[in-house]
């Protein structure tokens, strides 16, 4: 067993996963490819929001891969952390939205 | 922070760089030969398609000492282009068809014959650039160039890595974000960078960090648009410049562990559209002694061009400098990275 079960050189081997389901891993990579070519969003907005998701989800690689890409398409370090604020605004948020749940149980069980 | 070569760095020496770009490591002897990928696409050996831009360096001299720098340029560097090599260049051009002389350095503004060349190459109807890093602009010694400049109708081509202080300042030094912004807006005053005045100002983006840079047009809409409003200065156009793995920057790649994903990424970003444009075909580099070289990059790593033709300003011969064999190594998959870099921005 390795010492740590993430390794920042497996983030070069994705592609890799091809090799146990090749047609589904094509179809995977495509899409994804075709996901963040330009269109109504720049790519430079399509990173800013991949690099926020990868925060949301606590992936190494996609902020890793993300960050990179948000320094090459040129966001500015200013956007990259308000994109990681959006995330933790709604993560914080939906915990939060969750204390009206709460509430409305308490005055449902009180006098 | 001190040049390379002021403090007896051993990467100071352009064969220390080449061995490490081609040696360093398992990972970097594997990479292809820049040769063989320019073979694999009918380009071996890469030949000039003309000269349209005579590029000078007209010394390392600089005022700033940046992280990145590729000519390990500083205050301390004393190799200078005197007036007899300049005189040499004038001879060369006049009568020569060649369009464009790029200005470069260090800061070329602190060579003492610069207003000199630029007059006398201007009256001869040469379109000329100069190459500032914008803070030598604010200057008591040279704030009076932008009028300068605007007199003689020279094309201002700025060194501005990023729209942001912070980024700014890391490459090139702390309080460089707000000079070069008050150079710029002193460049507006004259009209520079503005529709119709015909006085152009573009501005150079070089990544801070080992990446590459990503789309020109779209990282130009940024610059536009931040820098508008952030400041309410304007310019023409930003050309992005991939930092090759030489000098300085190699140094940063080689101190913070990124060397061999950057040399990877390179290679693995390789363009052949791009390599059919690289600037070595259609550019010939002066050095501050008068020595040719195919491009800025390669005299720095006194990678001196052929030695089938002619080696110095002095023996000029436009025919057979178009003749000759651009010299290479692994430095050049820089330039044929992706969207393709050269002076003059992306090449495809």
């Amino acid at each position: 067993m390795d010492e740590s079960y993430y390794k920042t050189g497996d983030l070069k081997k994705f592609g890799n996963v091809r090799e146990f389901q090749e047609k589904l891993g094509d179809k995977f990579f495509d899409y994804y490819g075709e996901v963040f070519e330009e269109g109504a969003l720049t790519k430079r907005e399509k990173a800013l929001i991949a690099l926020a998701v990868a925060h949301a989800v606590q992936c190494p690689y996609c902020i890793d891969a993300y960050t990179t890409e948000s320094l090459e398409t040129g966001a500015s370090e200013e956007q990259m952390m308000e994109a990681v604020h959006v995330t933790t605004a709604i993560r914080g948020g939906a915990s939060l939205v969750h204390g009206v749940q709460m509430m409305n149980k308490v005055k449902d069980l009180s006098i | 922070m001190k040049s390379l070569k002021a403090e007896a760095s051993s990467l100071a020496d352009p064969e220390e760089q080449l061995k490490i770009i081609n040696h360093h490591s398992a990972i970097i002897e594997e990479i292809p030969d820049f040769a063989d990928r320019l073979s694999d696409i009918n380009l071996f050996p890469l030949k000039p398609t003309g000269i349209d831009i005579f590029q000078m360096n007209v010394g390392y001299m600089c005022n700033m000492t940046c992280k990145h720098c590729h000519v390990d340029a500083g205050p301390g560097r004393d190799e200078i282009m005197t007036k007899e090599i300049f005189q040499y260049c004038l001879d060369a051009l006049d009568g020569s068809e060649i369009d464009t002389v790029d200005l470069t350095g260090g800061a070329p503004e602190m060579n003492p014959h610069f207003r000199w060349f630029v007059k006398e190459v201007s009256a001869m109807g040469k379109h000329v650039i100069v190459r500032s890093n914008l803070t030598i602009l604010t200057t008591n010694k040279y704030n009076g160039l932008p009028v300068f400049f605007k007199k003689h109708g020279v094309e201002v081509t700025c060194s501005l890595p990023f729209y942001s202080k912070y980024r700014t300042d890391r490459q090139r030094g702390k309080g460089t974000y707000q000079k070069s912004v008050e150079a710029l807006k002193a460049l507006n005053k004259l009209g520079y960078g503005k529709e119709d005045t015909g006085l152009m100002l573009n501005l150079v983006y070089n990544p801070v960090g080992a990446f590459l840079p990503g789309d020109q047009t779209e990282i130009e809409t940024q610059f536009k648009k931040e820098l508008k409003r952030k400041h309410n200065v304007v310019f023409n156009e930003l050309y992005t410049i991939t930092n090759l793995p030489i000098s300085r920057f190699l140094h940063f790649l080689l101190m913070s562990g990124n060397l061999d994903d950057y040399m990877e990424k390179l290679v693995q970003a390789f363009n052949p559209a791009a390599a059919e444009g690289v600037m070595c075909r259609n550019t010939i580099s002066v050095g501050w002694d008068g020595t040719l070289y195919d491009c800025d990059f390669n005299q720095m790593l006194e990678m001196k061009i052929s030695e089938h033709t002619v080696q110095h300003i002095r023996d000029f011969d436009e025919i057979s400098l178009n003749n000759r064999d651009i010299r290479i190594n692994q430095h050049c998959f820089g330039c044929t990275a992706g969207a393709g870099s050269s002076c003059g921005g992306a090449t495809t």
